[in-house]
Order: C-alpha cells, then sequence, then structure tokens
C-alpha cells in the first residue's frame, strides 16, 4: 500500500459520505491507502480574491502544516504529495499554497501569525485524486486492475470550474480537458462529449433566493447529456453534485418536459469497476443509479 | 598626449541629476587633460563642431566625451573627429546618462560622484589606446535568399537584376508561398495568383537565380564575405526540365493524400502538380504518399510518362555554397485555431479559417465548389492575436482588412447574404484602407463591435450560433450562421524558427526575428551580412513586404558593390614574442581561426573578436584590439581609484550585444539599481582572464560580476562556458587567500530581463556588504596567487 | 434622452479603489466583451461584465450597487479567456467586498428558506463568505 495523506473537508463527512467512502475503497483496490489527517479544519470553501485578504489563508495552510508534521512524526514516510477528493478544497488549498509559497513576505507573516504551530515550509503538493490516478498510478495501470468494465455505459463527464479554472490550479487544459474522458475509458465506460461539462453550476446560489438560476443550468447541462446519449453523469465535487442531482427536483418543477438522469461520483462508479460494489454508496444519491446500473448487469453480479 | 573632455548635460537629461560642472572640474585634474568643457548637446552639430575646432586648435590627439551610452552616440563622435583627421578609435565615451543619471536619478550626490569615476574610466582607457587601422574583406557578388514567397522573390528578382548571383532556396516544391493562395487582394481587390504568376516565372527564366525549391539548409558556418552553406535538395523523382505538366502521370497515380494547397479540403495524388501556377512547373513525387519505391511497387507514372521525366531512383543531393550575404524571408504560419477549442476549429463542422475561405473562394471562381459555404458568414477577428491566453500580443495587422476584402468578395457574390465581422477594434491604418473598409459598409457588410467568448453547434442544423454583446448597446446578441470564418493572426513560421536558431538570429518577444534597430535598421539582423525581410520579421501586407524585400537586396547590395567590406575591428593578436607555439588558443577558438605555424596566426577574416582564447595561453600572448587587457584593466583601475574605507564597489563586466543593452534599458526605464556598480563594455565576457578578476580584487573591489548574452542569442558560440572556466580558476585563486569564492558571479541575459538585471546588481552588494570589507593583507596575499592550468 | 456622466474626483477615487483592492489593472481592458459571453451567469446580471469592467474603469458608483456583483459565481471562466490577462472574478470580488466592509450583508442567515441542515456544507459555507464577509 502507497500511503497518502488525504484531506477530506467538512463535506465529505456530511452530504457527501458516499464520495470518500467510495474512494477510499477504490483507492485501496489500486494499492493506495488514504491516511486522514489527524487533525484538520475547514479550508473555507472558496478562495477570498481581494490582493489584501492574506489571513484568509491561514485555515489552508494550516492544514497543510499537517501533512509536514505527519511526516515529522513517522506517519508518512517522505510524502507531501496531499490528496484531495472535493474538487472546491482541491482548488482553495493549491490556490493558498501556490500564492503564500510564491511570496516569501506573506509565507513569514502568516507563520508569524500561527505562532503557536510550526512554520509552513512550503514543501507541500496539494493534488487531486484524479491527477493521482493519472499521473502517479497511470490510467494504463488502473484499466488493468478493473474487474467489471463499465461496458457501454454513457457517461457524461462533468468538470465544473474548481478542477480546471484557473489555470495555474486547474489539473488540466481550461479549455479542452481529457482527464475524466480518459478515467471513464479506464473504466471501461464511453465518455459522451457534453458542452457544458465546464459550465458554472450556479455554485452556492443554490443557497438563498437564486437557487432558479442552479435549476436552469442543471436543465442545460443534463439535457445537453442527454441529446449526447449519456446514461450518468459524473462530477468530482459535493457542491456540483447536490447542484446536479438534488436540484433536478426543482428542475422538474420548473420545467415539466425534463427527465432526471443519475448523477454520480466518479468514484462511485469507480468502485463499482473495481469490484468494491458494496463500497459505492449508491443509496444516498438523490436520483437513484441502480436501476440504470442494474439494468446494464453492473451490479449485484458476483464475479 | 593632449586629451579633449567633454561633458553632456543631455538638454537637462544628464544635468537636473548630475553635477555636471564638478565632472568637468575633476577632468580637468586628471592626467593629460588638456581641455574640458561642459556642452548641452554633445551629439549636435554644434557639440561635434566643438570638438572638431578644439582637435585642430590644441591639437588634441584623444578625445573623451561624457554624456549617453556609446551604442546610442558611439559612431557619431567616430565620424566626428575622424573628420578632425583623428583615427576613429581616438575617442571613448563615459556613459553617465544610462549609467548615472537616469538609474541613480533620485540620489543626485552618488549620481555625480558615479559620473566623475566612469569619466575617469574613460580618460584612462583613452591614454592607453592606439590608433587602429581598418580591417577590410573582399566581397563577392553571391547571395543566398532563404524562402521563396513573396518577399524571397521580389529581393531576389531585385538582386538579380543588379547583376548579382542569387541561390533561392525554397523548402517547398514551388515557390510563391501564402500569396499563392490567395483569392483578390485588399485593397484593390487584384487578383493574387494573376499578379504574382509573372513574377515567379520571372525567377524561374532568370539567368543569375538559380532556384532550387523542395530543398533545405542544413548548414551555415562563416560569417560576411564567407558563408558556408549546405543545402539538402529532396529527390522530386521528376526532372524538372523535362516534365511538361501533361498530367497524365496524376490521372494514373491509384493514392490520394489531403492536398496542403487547399489545406486538406480536397486531395491530390501521390504524384501532382502542387498548384496550377507551380513554379517550376513541374510534378513531383511525393515519397511519403507513393505506394512504394523501394522496391518499387506500383510503377504506373513512369510508364505513361511521354517525356521520360520519372527516375525513380532519383537520391537526395547535398549542395555546398559560399556566399557573401544572407536574406532571411521564411515568413509566417497562420495560427493554429485548435489553440482556442472554444472556437470548435475542426469540431464543428461549420468553423473555418480564413485562408481556408481563401481557398474556397479561388475554387470557387474556378467553378469548383469544394465545401458548401451557405449564405451567412460570420468572421471573428482577432483569433491568435492580442490574445495573453496564447501568449501572443501582437495585433497581426492584415486580419481586419483580409476580413473586409473576404466580406466583400462574398457580398459581391450574392448582395443578399449576411455578412458579419465581429472585432473589437478595426485597423484599417494603410494606404487606401479605410476607404476600402467604407466600400464594405456600402456593401452592407455588418460590423459589430464584439468578441465571442465561445461558439456553439446548433445540434440539428448543424449551424453555428454565435453569442456576443453587442458593446456598442452592451446587449449580448445571438445569431446562428451557416459558417464562422476565424480570422487567425499571423505566428513565426516553423521554418523561420528553425532558421533563426541556425543563423543565430535574435527573435523579438512576439517570435519574430528582431531587425538590428527598430526604427533606422529595419531590415538588417544584428548578424553582420544578414538580412530580414515579409513576414519572417513580422506580420505584414503584401505592399510592405515587396517593400521590405527590395530594402533587404538593396543593403545586401550596398554591402558587396564595393568589392570590400569594413569589418570590426575588434580581432584577436598575438604578441609573437611572447607566444612559443603551444597551440592551447587553437583548441579555445570556437570559430577555428587561430592556425600555429611557429608562433600563432589569427585569420582576421573568421575572428570574430570575442576573445574567448585570451585565457587559454599560459604566456599572457594573445590580446584583443581596442579591448587589450591594458585598456580594460586601466578602466577597472580608475574604478577603484580613492576608495574610502568602509565603501563598496562592484565591478561589472558587460557583455555587449545582452548586458550593457540591457543596462541601457535599466537606466532608459529609470529603474534604480545601487549606484557603486560600474560598468565595462567587453565584446563577451570571455575576453576577462582569471588574473583580471584576481586584480581587480586586489586593487579594491568588493564583487565582481560578469553579464553575457544568453547561449540562443549570443553572436559568439561556446563563451559561457569559457567564462565558466574562467570564473572558476579566478574563485579557486580568491579561495586560497582567504576570499569568499562567491564575491565572483556571473549569468547570462537577454536584453529584456531588466527586473533579473536589478535583482542581481543589488545582490551582489548586499552580499559584499554582509562579507564585509576584504582585509588588505588578503588582498596583497592575492598579488602572489597563479592561475593553475588544469591539464 | 441621453444621460451626461459628470466625471470627477469621485469618479477617480472609486476606480482607484477597486484597482487596488481587486489587484488588478482595470485599465488594461480594451472592452472586447468576450467575458460577457463566457460568463454562464450574464443572462441573469443587470450590468454584463464586460460592462462591470466598464464602469469600474470610469468610476460609476452604479457598479457597486449593482446585482450583477452578486450574480457572479467566482466561476473564473472570464480569467481563462480575458485576452488581457484581467481576472475579472477578482474584479468583482472587491466590488463586493466594497459592500460587505461597509458592514451589509447580501443575505440574511436568519431567513434562509430552505432547512440548512439539508444543504451541503460546503454550499453554506461559501454563500455565507462571499455574502456576508
Ligand atoms: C488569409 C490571408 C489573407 C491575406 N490577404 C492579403 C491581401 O489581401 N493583401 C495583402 O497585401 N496581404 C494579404 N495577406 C498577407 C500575405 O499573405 C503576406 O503579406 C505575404 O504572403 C508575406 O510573404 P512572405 O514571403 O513574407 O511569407 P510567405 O508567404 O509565408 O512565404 C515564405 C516562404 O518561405 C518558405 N520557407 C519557410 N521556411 C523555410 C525554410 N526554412 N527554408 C526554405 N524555405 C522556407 C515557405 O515555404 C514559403 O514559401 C493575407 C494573409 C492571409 C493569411
Ligand atoms: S489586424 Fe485586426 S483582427 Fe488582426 S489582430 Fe489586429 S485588430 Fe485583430
Ligand atoms: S576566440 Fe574569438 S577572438 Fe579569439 S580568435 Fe577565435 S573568434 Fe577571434
Ligand atoms: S474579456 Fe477582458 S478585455 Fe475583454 S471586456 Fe472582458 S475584461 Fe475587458
Ligand atoms: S467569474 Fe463571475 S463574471 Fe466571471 S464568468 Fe464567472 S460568473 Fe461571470
Amino acid at each position: 500500500m502507497q500511503k497518502f495523506p488525504y484531506y477530506p473537508g467538512c463535506t465529505l463527512k456530511q452530504t457527501a459520505k458516499n464520495f470518500e467512502k467510495s474512494a477510499i475503497a477504490s483507492a485501496r483496490a489500486i494499492g493506495i491507502e488514504l491516511v486522514e489527517l489527524p487533525r484538520w479544519n475547514c479550508c473555507g470553501a472558496v478562495s477570498s480574491l481581494t490582493s489584501d485578504e492574506i489571513m484568509r489563508h491561514v485555515a489552508p495552510i494550516r492544514n497543510l502544516v499537517r501533512v509536514q508534521q505527519m511526516n515529522d512524526e513517522g506517519m508518512l514516510e517522505n510524502e507531501y504529495r496531499l490528496i484531495t477528493l472535493c474538487s472546491m478544497c482541491f482548488n482553495v488549498l493549491k490556490r493558498s499554497n501556490m500564492v503564500v509559497t510564491g511570496d516569501a513576505e506573506m509565507l513569514h507573516t502568516i507563520n508569524q501569525f500561527m505562532d503557536t504551530e510550526p512554520d509552513y515550509e512550503g514543501t507541500v503538493e496539494v493534488m487531486h485524486f484524479l491527477e493521482i490516478l493519472r499521473d502517479v498510478v497511470g490510467f494504463d495501470k488502473l484499466r488493468a486492475r478493473v474487474k467489471k468494465p463499465l461496458k457501454d455505459l454513457k457517461i457524461s463527464p462533468y468538470y465544473g470550474c474548481t478542477l480546471l479554472r484557473p489555470k495555474e490550479v486547474g489539473i488540466d487544459d481550461a479549455e479542452a480537458p481529457t482527464i475524466m474522458e480518459n478515467f471513464i475509458e479506464a473504466l471501461g465506460g464511453e465518455a459522451v462529449d457534453n458542452p457544458y461539462r465546464s459550465l458554472c453550476c450556479g455554485s452556492y446560489h443554490t443557497v438563498g433566493e437564486n437557487k432558479k438560476i442552479v435549476a436552469e443550468r442543471t436543465y442545460k447541462i443534463i439535457n445537453a447529456a442527454r441529446r449526447n446519449g449519456a446514461d450518468v453523469i459524473i462530477t468530482s465535487c459535493p457542491l456540483c453534485a447536490f447542484n446536479l442531482d438534488n436540484r433536478q427536483k426543482l428542475t422538474k418543477e420548473m420545467h415539466p418536459d425534463f427527465e432526471y438522469m443519475p448523477v454520480l461520483y466518479f468514484t462511485q462508479l469507480m468502485a463499482i469497476a473495481l469490484g468494491k460494489e458494496e463500497d459505492a454508496g449508491l443509496e444516498d444519491n438523490f436520483v437513484d443509479p441502480r436501476p440504470i446500473l442494474r439494468e446494464r448487469g453492473f451490479l449485484g453480479v458476483k464475479q | 598626449m593632449k586629451i579633449g573632455v567633454y561633458v553632456c548635460h543631455c538638454g537637462g537629461n544628464i544635468s537636473d541629476v548630475v553635477d555636471v560642472e564638478k565632472v568637468a572640474e575633476f577632468a580637468s585634474r586628471q592626467p593629460d587633460v588638456a581641455v574640458v568643457r561642459s556642452i548641452s548637446h554633445m551629439c549636435s552639430e554644434s557639440g561635434q563642431r566643438a570638438i572638431i575646432d578644439d582637435i585642430q586648435q590644441y591639437n588634441l590627439d584623444k578625445i573623451v566625451v561624457s554624456a549617453c551610452s556609446p551604442q546610442f552616440q558611439g559612431e557619431t563622435f567616430k565620424k566626428a573627429v575622424a573628420k578632425a583627421g583623428l583615427n576613429p578609435n581616438m575617442v571613448v565615451m563615459a556613459n553617465i546618462r544610462e549609467q548615472s543619471a537616469w538609474p541613480h536619478h533620485d540620489e543626485p550626490e552618488n549620481a555625480t560622484e558615479k559620473a566623475k569615476i566612469l569619466t575617469a574610466m574613460a580618460i584612462e582607457d583613452i591614454r592607453k589606446k592606439e590608433p587602429v587601422e581598418k580591417v577590410t574583406l573582399k566581397m563577392g557578388k553571391n547571395v543566398l535568399v532563404i524562402g521563396g514567397g513573396i518577399a524571397g522573390i521580389q529581393a531576389s528578382l531585385d538582386l538579380a537584376n543588379a547583376g548579382f548571383n542569387v541561390y533561392l532556396v525554397e523548402k517547398k516544391p514551388t515557390i510563391g508561398g501564402h500569396m499563392a493562395q490567395l483569392s483578390r487582394t485588399f485593397p484593390t481587390e487584384d487578383c493574387s495568383s494573376c499578379i504574382l504568376s509573372p513574377k515567379m516565372a520571372d525567377v524561374a527564366e532568370h539567368p543569375n537565380i538559380h532556384l532550387m525549391t523542395y530543398s533545405e539548409v542544413l548548414e551555415v558556418n562563416g560569417s560576411i564575405g564567407n558563408f558556408n552553406v549546405r543545402i539538402l535538395k529532396k529527390p522530386k523523382y521528376v526532372d524538372e526540365d523535362k516534365c511538361t505538366a501533361c498530367n497524365k502521370c496524376t490521372e494514373v497515380c491509384p493514392v490520394s493524400v489531403p492536398d496542403e494547397f487547399n489545406l486538406g479540403m480536397t486531395m491530390r495524388k501521390a504524384i501532382y502538380l502542387p498548384s496550377s501556377t507551380a513554379v517550376p512547373h513541374s510534378h513531383v513525387l511525393d515519397e511519403d504518399a507513393c505506394l512504394g519505391l523501394k522496391p518499387l511497387a506500383c510503377g504506373l507514372c513512369s510508364q505513361v510518362c511521354e517525356a521520360d521525366a520519372i527516375n525513380y531512383d532519383d537520391m537526395p543531393q547535398y549542395i555546398n555554397l559560399k556566399v557573401d550575404t544572407i536574406i532571411v524571408a521564411t515568413g509566417f504560419d497562420i495560427f493554429d485555431a485548435h489553440l482556442k477549442p472554444q472556437y470548435g476549429y475542426r469540431k464543428y463542422r461549420n468553423v473555418i479559417n480564413a485562408l481556408e475561405m481563401e481557398r474556397i473562394i479561388v475554387e470557387m471562381a474556378e467553378g469548383h465548389v469544394i465545401r458548401p459555404i451557405g449564405k451567412d458568414i460570420a468572421f471573428i477577428q482577432c483569433v491568435g492575436s492580442r490574445d495573453a491566453q496564447v501568449g501572443n500580443l501582437y495585433c497581426s495587422r492584415i486580419c481586419c482588412m483580409y476580413a473586409t476584402k473576404l466580406a466583400s468578395l462574398l457580398k459581391r457574390m450574392d448582395p443578399s447574404r449576411e455578412v458579419y465581422v465581429f472585432y473589437t477594434d478595426l485597423r484599417a491604418f494603410g494606404k487606401g484602407f479605410e476607404e476600402y473598409y467604407r466600400t464594405a459598409q456600402e456593401l452592407g457588410v455588418k460590423f459589430i463591435r464584439g468578441r465571442p467568448g465561445e461558439l456553439a453547434e446548433d445540434p440539428e442544423s448543424k449551424k453555428v450560433v454565435v453569442r456576443v454583446e453587442d458593446t456598442l448597446t452592451r446587449k449580448i446578441i445571438e445569431k446562428k450562421f451557416d459558417l464562422v470564418v476565424l480570422s487567425v493572426g499571423l505566428v513565426p513560421g516553423e521554418g523561420t524558427v528553425k532558421i533563426a536558431e541556425m543563423l543565430k538570429l535574435p527573435r523579438s518577444a512576439d517570435g519574430f526575428i528582431k531587425e538590428a534597430h527598430p526604427k533606422f535598421r529595419p531590415v538588417d539582423t544584428p548578424v553582420e551580412g544578414i538580412f530580414v525581410a515579409g513576414c519572417a520579421q513580422g506580420p505584414k501586407d503584401i505592399p510592405d513586404t515587396v517593400a521590405q524585400a527590395s530594402a533587404a537586396a538593396a543593403r545586401a547590395m550596398s554591402l558587396m558593390n564595393k568589392g570590400e567590406y569594413e569589418m570590426s575591428p575588434i580581432k584577436a593578436f598575438v604578441h609573437e614574442d611572447l607566444c612559443d607555439g603551444c597551440g592551447l588558443c587553437v583548441e579555445a577558438c570556437p570559430v577555428d581561426a587561430i592556425k600555429v605555424a611557429g608562433v600563432a596566426e589569427i585569420n582576421v577574416a573568421v575572428c570574430k573578436g570575442c576573445g574567448a582564447c585570451i585565457s587559454s595561453c599560459p604566456r599572457n600572448a594573445i590580446d584583443l584590439r581596442i579591448f587589450s587587457n591594458e585598456e580594460v584593466m586601466a578602466q577597472v583601475d580608475a574604478a577603484l581609484r580613492d576608495k574610502k574605507p568602509g565603501e563598496k564597489r562592484i565591478i561589472m563586466f558587460a557583455d555587449d550585444m545582452c548586458t550593457y543593452t540591457l543596462a541601457d534599458g535599466v537606466g532608459t526605464a529609470k529603474l534604480k539599481y545601487n549606484s557603486n556598480t560600474y560598468i565595462i563594455r567587453v565584446p563577451s565576457s570571455s575576453r576577462v582572464t582569471p588574473e583580471m578578476m584576481v586584480r581587480a580584487f586586489e586593487k579594491g573591489a568588493d564583487g565582481i560580476f560578469l553579464g553575457e548574452c544568453e547561449a540562443a542569442v549570443s553572436p559568439y558560440p561556446d563563451t559561457l562556458k569559457v567564462i565558466e572556466e574562467n570564473v572558476k580558476k579566478a574563485r579557486e585563486m580568491l579561495a586560497r587567500a582567504g576570499i569568499e569564492e562567491d564575491r565572483i558571479q556571473y549569468s547570462p541575459f537577454v536584453t529584456v530581463m531588466f527586473k533579473k538585471f536589478v535583482a542581481l546588481a543589488n545582490k551582489m552588494l548586499r552580499m559584499a556588504e554582509k562579507y564585509g570589507d576584504i582585509p588588505e593583507e588578503k588582498r596583497r596575499r592575492l598579488g602572489m596567487e597563479k592561475v593553475i592550468y588544469h591539464e | 434622452m441621453s444621460e451626461v456622466i459628470y466625471m470627477g474626483e469621485k469618479n477617480k477615487k472609486l476606480s482607484e479603489k477597486i484597482e487596488e483592492l481587486s489587484g488588478e489593472k482595470i485599465t488594461l481592458c480594451e472592452q472586447c466583451g468576450i467575458c460577457t459571453t463566457s460568463c454562464p451567469m450574464a443572462d441573469d446580471m443587470d450590468i454584463t461584465p464586460a460592462g462591470i469592467m466598464r464602469y469600474s474603469q470610469i468610476g460609476d458608483e452604479r457598479v457597486v450597487d449593482s446585482e450583477a456583483i452578486w450574480i457572479c459565481a467566482s466561476c473564473f471562466t472570464c480569467t481563462v479567456r480575458c485576452p488581457r490577462g484581467i481576472d475579472l472574478a477578482k474584479v468583482a470580488e472587491a466590488l463586493r467586498e466594497l459592500n460587505l466592509r461597509k458592514n451589509v450583508d447580501h443575505i440574511d442567515v436568519n431567513h434562509l428558506d430552505e432547512e440548512l441542515n439539508e444543504l451541503p456544507a460546503i454550499a453554506v459555507v461559501s454563500a455565507l463568505r462571499k455574502f456576508t464577509s
């Protein structure tokens, strides 16, 4: 087992438990152990973008100090690549890491502020689990571990914003990403094009009066997926998942012609393909993916 | 010896910061100085007059001008002293503007002190200087023109008509370049190939032009008056002279591949005529597409060729030439629209680029519909130009006008169609362009100010949905078009990049080949004897390309016409009494300019004057004219004179091409760096030997910095390696004397690295301050150190 | 009737404030409109993203009071498209901050019409950060 430090973030302990569960099981199936940080705090979910907001970087950086400590205390052996699952946490942690390591003065101020903790030394690299699959494991190796190829399952990747933008944070080309498509193909599925795969889902407008903005985006994204023949959509962000999945109810109220489509975390399909169906957490999705998966023969068939 | 010193005010540029009277007073107390004046504008007619009059009246034999950069006005004063009858080497400039008044503008006292020292350095330099004889080279009449687009064609014809011998090398099987692919040309709308074909034919027939198509320049060595060129002529398998272009071979050939002339929108055969107006007008066999030549797999074409022109045993030919000058006319490539995936090029069926539109229109005029274009058509401007996201900040200068042209042509073909041009700024600056823009508007072309963020394809109709903010009404408008044409910008061609690297031609930030001076030497490159014309230098239209090509031809002629060329007099020379013929310098010279016959001899036609050989000689027998050890060390000594305890002084050796120009740029931008930096100009920092560095420390230097051109832009090969080696030896000596080794630093530069320059200059001082003063006894110990030659 | 905007010291001040807070050089904007048709939220805005830039350039107060700056979802699509390399997402954030730093919240936490515990934590945290702090 190759051990990596892992940062879950709040939502993976709350509405997105199935994301975490399926990820841990899938990782284990390919020889990776996600070692949760012994102590962690909320990263803040979004980056503050004004030039004077230096204190907002403290919360993310604190989490990176934990990775240093894990190495110092022998929990990890010289492993500074921090894995995240939630795309928003990934974005915030990576961005803060970039900002402070690129600015010695800022790093100094932040270290002064966290005066009861060890200094952050700028050694941690924040990575998304998909990046680990592409760059560390390799999609070819992943393909070789697949027990139940998702043959003929048409999957529409949904990247959203925070995996790709801004460019210096993104894990792939901001305009023409391929990582999710390659992931889908490694699982034996078929990636279908979706012109809205990186269109913003409306994000936190799901809170408060502007929910309709979200429902309109959901309508657009899911309809495009359907038009291109998709059976399901995958995502890597618990907020996108909530907006695309749970908000289908509101979408249906606004657009009676709308038809439901299951939305899954990429790790849920991965768990199924790797033969860890029991850890896929399919019962927690709003639109139930089990009927279609069962119909296609991916569920309940013993290997 | 009588020296005149002239301190310039530069109309306040200098005198607002530097107390020029104090500098003048200081100069008057220096040895051998006979006349000192401070004058408002030294470079003006009256400033030069003052020098000339003083030389004649007071019999001055040497001149120092404390003013601006010698790169800026050096030639002016050389000419002035020559007018007064002195050798042009008898004047030296102290650069108190770019190196003192400007960068130290907020510390006038330090600036004045530094100006004094810079002036003293120039005085000591000139005291050692001797008259230098001209170095001339015999020039022949042979020119290599690389690239057979309209630029190369025009330059070749001008030169050939003037009686010069032209070798024109084109990598494609036909000359003509992009112009041969165009429909009509703005703003006159004349048919492009109709005006180009006669010129192409002239090239083919001209007795003074040796045309080599399907050929590549593999290697270029040597320098002006003596370039050795190696060319590969790829096998065409068809004899140009025999082929009658009857087309029978093409008819029988069973293989079809995409036709590059039509950007892959149509197919051609494996044996084909590159275009209907191809010159040479001969078919060519594409060996990659052919079913097989070795062994022969098909052989149909040769069976039908009545002219017996096809030869399956054709071989690559290697041709060696010696030419005197070179013109680079390698042109551009269009921006690859795949790099803007949001526009869906080659993903959406009805999104094409403008060059494809040109070909469609040409083919339509000849009655071939190579793809449907529908009715309503949109042009999107600035694709790949003026776009920080793809790293091209420049305007491509022609796309506004070609879009206007194509839109007009489409509208004339069918007035009922709707043609839109989506732009940010419409640039119609050339002669007749604004009128042409107006004509397009009269025809009903709609110009909308706004650029779409992305394009979408209507899933059913496959029409392209353009959503754009009309920035003048502030409303988002959306319209479906049958076809969207991307007005792609121009980027440096692949061939241009390759040739620039081969010939060591620097490129500007936009990636195109850089001219020697943007205003006064627009077709010269910084490499003597090599000129640039057309889009290889930057995006431009046909009239500008042709003008530049004629200019480049004229510049080449002016060098060759006299039959001799005056070279830079900076050359290595050998003290024959010291040389024992060991031959170590032979190895050191990167261009093989040295041979040993008893003693070392320098071939001045080949020597580039870098000075890299100097440190290789254990007997100090090699030196460099104008930048001799003595002349450089005189400046070092002057820079370190009267240093007060605790004061820090840093000597910076700056190679002329990059670091010195960079320091001038930093000064001009009024960027500050510490005023304890004294810059000494050298052709290349590789001429600074380890002994010289160590002696500088002995005399009081607190740090030494050597700046050199980055290898890719350096006029000299391999000097960085020599510098590295020299620095290593000098550091060893410092270490043996107990002095911190990293007081010697070096770095490669290009002329735009302003921040790096300032940071490094400041770092040198900070380090000297951190280490503190070097104790006198350590400095003395250095005097006993000798260079140890490894191996 | 045409509106005349009389430019004064306050316009200059506002532009400068926006530049300072966002860290972006807003005069660089060439008003191409690429941000607008890249923006997934533009249809719901009262001022287009390019309009936000224009109002900021001339220092017109209305941009601070606009709805558009709250509709912006910090999706960074404009950021990766702007041909001048401007980070409009930062400009929008600066404009929001100009409001929030006057001690006004854009939403009232007590009146959220959906049970807070139904929403993912990440949604609540991000909304509260963007709209109230
Ligand atoms: C769509 C479009 C429409 C245009 N319309 C107009 C118009 O209406 N009016 C107008 O004035 N201008 C127009 N132009 C601009 C015009 O095409 C250029 O001004 C002109 O072609 C520049 O000529 P050139 O010789 O510098 O470069 P090119 O035409 O690019 O020619 C360069 C030649 O060098 C050859 N070459 C490259 N590298 C090497 C190498 N290493 N060795 C040997 N050979 C090499 C190439 O094969 C090519 O033949 C248009 C351009 C485009 C893209
Ligand atoms: S010429 Fe026009 S279309 Fe081309 S880059 Fe310049 S402004 Fe844009
Ligand atoms: S090393 Fe440089 S200076 Fe010396 S002979 Fe060769 S080219 Fe000339
Ligand atoms: S994309 Fe950039 S330059 Fe264009 S209008 Fe928007 S902010 Fe201005
Ligand atoms: S960051 Fe804001 S303004 Fe920019 S595209 Fe996204 S929602 Fe629109």
